[in-house]
């Protein structure tokens, strides 16, 4: 039980050794910590096995007291993993599986001897990097919202309070005042990360504002956006902060309670709330009487059932009372009329996880970082045609080109780029011309797409985009909760439109047709699914014309992504006549001999199924 | 059956008393059961005092709750952007034209549930395929029948066992793992 800042203070020095190793601030230390991310991603390629195989095998051998196996949170290079960083040093492998373990233990960590076949290789140079922070990827980083990922074990919540967690709760609480912390916030300039960009301090101002004898305070964790897992590795990585955070934002608007509504896809971040929840009421920094101050705070999970909807501030109060996620009209905002109609602040993942850095670094130290009117760092998700698939934090005013190429690496099998999604489905597909504008909200919004809460899709020469633009507005006419007719019907109308296109049967009206039903839908919706669900077709309309005119037209797909529009050919200086490919035809339209002369598609028959084209051995299949 | 209501029951208990839980009772009652027949939705109406409708418009409008059985090995495509970009829709057609699903999603014998799913955010192993609770990355259309092989030969393996244990406790034949 933690009673006062002393308290905290006493569990901080007993585990600050291990920070300070992981920091390299003491380097000559005979420790060591050896760091395995457990995030989604590195956990799907295997990392869950090796750290038991770790343990296996250094559990009774002479090396037990001194090496200690951490579990931490996601470093960002999803496409390597499972990673492993070995303190001191931050010696980087990459790709680790559970064989690899005899060597590390025998070489490394029992002679400090490097294995580098298992170093990280820079792509250009072919560089092999000792250490994390040697690799661009890492260095040109500028991590505040992910601080803590890959630093400490999220499950220990000792080892948060080791590196100030929790401190700046206990200052907030005994010294300063709700008006000093909604000051501070406002000056930092924060904005809220979920994609809206609304500034933080006014929405705090604004439920501390209101009447009320009960208030809530809620997060919104869920982070639908296909393609976007910024949220999902903050709880994963570093679930006390966001703890922190609310109940820094209870104390400050009047609340007594507050919830995580999280989707119950991220079952990792699920459990690791639950237990961060679990150890802080253990050690009384949630609950009763929190380090002695009379101030008491309570937070609970909802998880979300799998409705995209639901990450609209009112769809998602909905929801965390159990009901059907629909929203509704606003004002009044959630600040006024919120969870069982009471005042409720409502921030994303990301944006409390900015909290106690800003309070205990200072509103000027965040100010001097990002634009001019959007200050800070911004996490962003990398996915898509990109070398470097995972997750960077880089500071606001960064280009797209530096995140994608520098960063990201750049697009993988030497294929050129055509757009980036920023967004989601309520974004726009940004081409080549625009890859020097600055990252900020006003600057993508000004070219037709929008921050959203960072997820980045790179789509390069073999993406269609008329093909992406039916792919997202499927995606919103699906998630549409049918409320109100405009979303309801207006997606549907349109997505029949795309798909005639596709198909080969479009007319130019349909293009026009196209943007006008676009206006409206935007205009009239309920809510923010409906008003920006047109953003994608609109934005591919706008940049990729020729595209659209081709399937129009020509009736062909240049990309050749688009079924309906597409020709499977044999190449017949490929064939070995296997016969795998006729075997495999639904349709018998594959005619040929075996052993005999190169088999050909009869295009008559052929139902463009591609199975062919897996089975084929020699890759001597086509479509174009 | 009834030990699965007695379950049921338990499960209301721990969270009836707070306000706003009946998405995570349906939750549980999904785990429970395996999916949410009719039955099961009226009898957590009453339990909780919800009138059926509403629960009934609760769990439709959810896309993780589902109303019909669902077959052993839930096989989910991820059908995220990053997946879709690397090519996630062909490996959901090859899964189930091998598995021969033209307007159903679960095979005729039962084993098998073919679904798209929405973003599990392992957008840096695109394209991702879930079967049951294991995450698969970077598969390929070439995979795609090497899986079902495994988890057929695992079925197999299942039902020799079976052959020499005849009662086999009947709560793990329809489990189905929260999140699919």
């Amino acid at each position: 039980m933690i009673n006062s800042l002393k308290d905290l203070q006493k569990i901080r020095k007993e585990y600050l050794p291990d920070i300070e190793l992981r920091q390299n601030k003491d380097i000559k230390s005979q420790q060591i910590n050896i760091m395995v991310c457990t995030g989604t991603g590195c956990s799907s390629s295997g990392s869950k096995s090796m750290i038991d195989g770790l343990e296996k095998a250094l559990a009774g051998s002479k090396l037990d007291t001194r090496v200690k196996v951490v579990k931490t949170g996601c470093f960002g290079f999803c496409k390597l993993g499972p990673i492993m960083v070995v303190h001191p040093g931050s010696i980087f492998y990459c790709n680790v599986s559970e064989s690899d373990i005899p060597e590390l233990v025998e070489k490394h960590f029992a002679r400090g001897k490097i294995v580098e076949r298992l170093q990280y290789e820079e792509p250009d140079t072919g560089e092999k990097k000792k250490s994390l922070d040697e690799i661009y990827f890492f260095n040109s980083q500028k991590r505040v919202a992910l601080r803590h990922c890959g630093l400490i074990n999220p499950e220990d919540i000792n080892e948060y309070i080791a590196t100030g967690g929790y401190f700046t709760l206990g200052k907030c609480l005994s010294r300063e005042k709700s008006e000093e912390i909604i000051d501070s916030i406002k000056k930092s300039g924060l904005r809220g990360r979920g994609g809206g960009g609304f500034p933080v301090g006014l929405k705090w101002e604004a439920a501390r504002l209101s009447e009320g004898p009960e208030k809530y305070v809620v997060c919104n964790a869920d982070e639908g956006d296909p393609g976007a897992f910024m949220d999902r590795s903050i709880l994963e990585g570093d679930p006390h902060s966001v703890l922190e955070a609310m109940t820094i934002a209870g104390y400050t608007i009047g609340a007594s309670e507050g919830y995580i509504y999280v989707r119950a896809e991220y079952p990792i971040a699920v459990d690791r709330l639950e237990n961060a929840i679990a150890q802080a009421r253990a050690y009384g920094l949630l609950g009763e009487n929190i380090l002695g101050t009379g101030f008491g705070f309570n937070i609970d999970l909802r998880l979300g059932a799998g409705a995209f909807v639901c990450g609209e501030e009112t769809a998602l109060l909905k929801s965390a009372m159990g009901l059907r996620g629909e929203p509704r009209p606003r004002p009044p905002y959630p600040a006024q009329c919120g969870l069982w109609d009471k005042p409720t602040l409502l921030n994303n993942v990301e944006t409390f996880a900015n909290i106690p850095e800003i309070l205990s670094r200072g509103h000027a130290w965040f100010h001097s970082i990002g634009t001019e009117n959007s200050k800070g760092t911004k996490v962003f998700s990398l996915a898509g045609k990109i070398v470097n698939t995972g997750l960077i934090e880089v500071p606001m005013g960064t280009t797209l080109r530096q995140i994608i190429f520098d960063i990201g690496g750049g697009i993988p099998g030497g294929k050129n780029f055509k757009a980036v999604q920023t967004g989601g489905p309520s974004g726009g597909c940004i081409p080549e011309q625009y890859l020097d504008t600055p990252v900020d909200y006003d600057s993508l919004k000004s070219i037709g797409s929008m921050m959203g809460s960072g997820g980045l899709i790179v789509m390069d020469e073999g993406d269609c985009m008329v093909d992406i633009a039916k792919f997202y507005l499927q995606f919103s006419q699906d998630e549409s909760c049918g409320k109100c007719t405009p979303c309801r019907v207006g997606t549907k109308r349109m997505l029949e439109i795309l798909e005639r296109i596709t198909e080969g049967k479009g007319e130019m009206a349909d293009l026009y047709e196209l943007e006008d039903l676009s206006r409206e839908v935007m205009d009239a919706s309920l809510c923010g699914l409906g008003q920006t669900a047109p953003n994608p077709v609109l934005s591919t309309i706008k940049y990729f014309r020729n595209e659209y005119e081709a399937h129009i037209n020509d009736k062909e797909c240049p990309a050749g992504v688009c079924r309906e529009l597409l020709n499977y050919s044999v190449d017949q200086d490929k064939c070995i006549s296997c016969g795998l490919c006729a075997k495999a035809c639904v349709a018998e339209a594959i005619i040929g001999e075996k052993k005999g002369r190169p088999y050909f598609i009869d295009r008559q028959k052929c139902l463009k199924c591609g199975a062919c084209e897996t089975k084929c051995p020699k890759e001597a299949i086509y479509a174009q | 059956m009834d030990q699965k209501y007695r379950l049921l029951d338990q499960v209301i208990g721990r969270f009836n008393s707070r306000e706003g839980q009946l998405i995570r009772i349906l939750q549980e009652a999904q785990n429970i059961f395996g999916y949410l027949p009719e039955e099961v939705q009226t009898y957590i109406a009453g339990k909780t005092d919800i009138p059926v409708s509403e629960v009934n418009g609760v769990v439709t409008f959810y896309s993780l709750f589902h109303t019909e059985p669902r077959g052993k090995h839930g096989i989910n495509v991820c059908m995220g952007t990053a997946c879709y970009v690397q090519g996630a829709r062909n490996i959901l057609d090859d899964f189930r034209r091998d598995l021969n699903l033209k307007d159903q999603d679960t095979t005729d014998d039962g084993i098998f549930t073919v679904k798209n799913t929405r973003c599990i955010g392992a957008c840096g192993l695109a394209p991702v395929i879930t079967v049951d609770d294991e995450v698969h990355g970077r598969v390929s259309r070439k995979e795609v029948s090497k899986i079902l092989r495994k988890y057929r030969k695992l079925e197999e393996a299942a039902e020799r066992v079976d052959d020499q244990q005849p009662e086999r406790p009947a709560e793990n034949q329809e489990r189905v793992p929260a999140g699919h």
